[in-house]
């Protein structure tokens, strides 16, 4: 009976989505805001990744919105899962080769995802990605070095700076140019470095933030395991 | 055949949120249930990208001079699916923290069995 409602369920949503999609052709160029950002995003805010341009400025505010959605997610599994530490367990420790390769190789996953968010206006890569790849390496330390604690409190401290200092950009935005997310530093030399303004350093407080979160994450479902 | 190979991406993707919502409306095991959400999540996003798409453009990034607009693909559709990807991973953890509750309370995981959710 089940399967029955579900099929023909599932058959409505079929039918509407072709219905609509039949309107949408496959590979063409339709969006005219899309072609809007290409055409002005360069000059307008300085980033040569055009993506970039559109997630910290043209929608920055959209952003915010969905970091806060990141935030409340990982407030709500903190909530969840919470429970008095026992701190008589005894941590099995990891077999050598383990323990010296996750060592060896934390730093440097660290310092690729400081890569991957530094450059997000020049090449594909950004806050978000660069934070999920910092949150990577703390999983390889959760799963390398059980006995190595991360301290839950600096965690929190680096995401709320991290939001803080997203929300403190904008403001000055709105205080300098007059509306909130304002480009309100210098653009510099298109497809260098140091360009496009405040973009790079909203994005570096995206990756703090975004890798955190998902740090600690990992760290209350860990925590569940043992 | 042509049309297969032409709208492979819309096929794809329609596929995915299909599998997706029949896992969630049939099966009664909640991980089971939290996959097929997550089959639905990749879904939209590989829908959203794939509405998006320009044949034979590349990515929109001016990374090299004599680039041109005209050559790349629409960004906006990239910039939701970015941070929907992220967003998806947390959402993931925040059910499967809510399964390990559920499963610490009723001591099963049979959706038939917890209370209150009779379907």
């Amino acid at each position: 009976m089940r399967k029955v409602i579900g099929i023909i369920f599932l058959g409505v949503i079929i039918w509407g989505l072709v219905l609509s999609l039949s309107q949408v052709p496959f590979g063409k160029d339709k969006m005219e805001v899309g072609r809007r950002y290409l055409k002005r995003g360069t000059e307008e805010t300085g980033a040569a990744n055009i993506v970039t341009s559109v997630v910290v400025t043209y929608r920055g505010f959209d952003t915010l919105g969905e970091v806060t959605v990141l935030f409340i997610a990982a407030l709500g599994l903190g909530a969840v899962l919470y429970t008095r530490r026992r701190s008589s367990e005894r941590i099995e420790p990891s077999s050598l080769v383990l323990r010296t390769g996750c060592r060896f190789l934390f730093p440097l996953i660290l310092l690729f995802g400081t890569y991957i968010f530094v450059h997000g206006h020049l090449t594909p890569g950004g806050g978000f990605q660069g934070g999920a790849i910092i949150a990577s390496g703390f999983l390889l330390i959760y799963l390398g070095c059980p006995e190595r604690r991360t301290q839950e409190l600096r965690l929190g401290a680096t995401e709320s700076l991290g939001g803080l200092a997203f929300v403190v950009f904008g403001l000055l935005g709105l205080a300098v140019g007059g509306y909130f997310l304002t480009n309100f530093l210098p653009k510099g030399t298109f497809n260098s470095l140091i360009s496009a303004g405040v973009i790079p350093l909203i994005y570096v407080a995206i990756g703090f933030k975004v890798g955190s979160e998902l740090a600690g994450i990992m760290g209350n479902l860990m925590e569940r395991t043992k | 055949m042509s049309f297969v190979y032409q709208n492979i991406y819309y096929i794809g993707s329609i596929g995915l949120i299909l599998i997706g919502l029949y896992i969630v409306l049939v099966k009664r095991n909640l991980i089971k249930v939290i996959i097929g959400l997550n089959f639905l999540d990749t879904g939209i996003n590989l829908l959203l990208i794939s509405v998006g798409y320009v044949r034979h453009g590349t990515a929109p990034i001016f990374s090299r001079p004599g680039l041109s607009p005209g050559q790349m693909v629409d960004p906006v559709p990239q910039a939701l699916v970015l941070t929907a990807i992220v967003i998806g991973v947390a959402v993931l953890a925040l059910a499967l923290s809510l399964a390990v509750r559920l499963y610490e309370h009723y001591g099963t995981l049979d959706l038939r069995k917890i209370r209150g959710l009779r379907w």
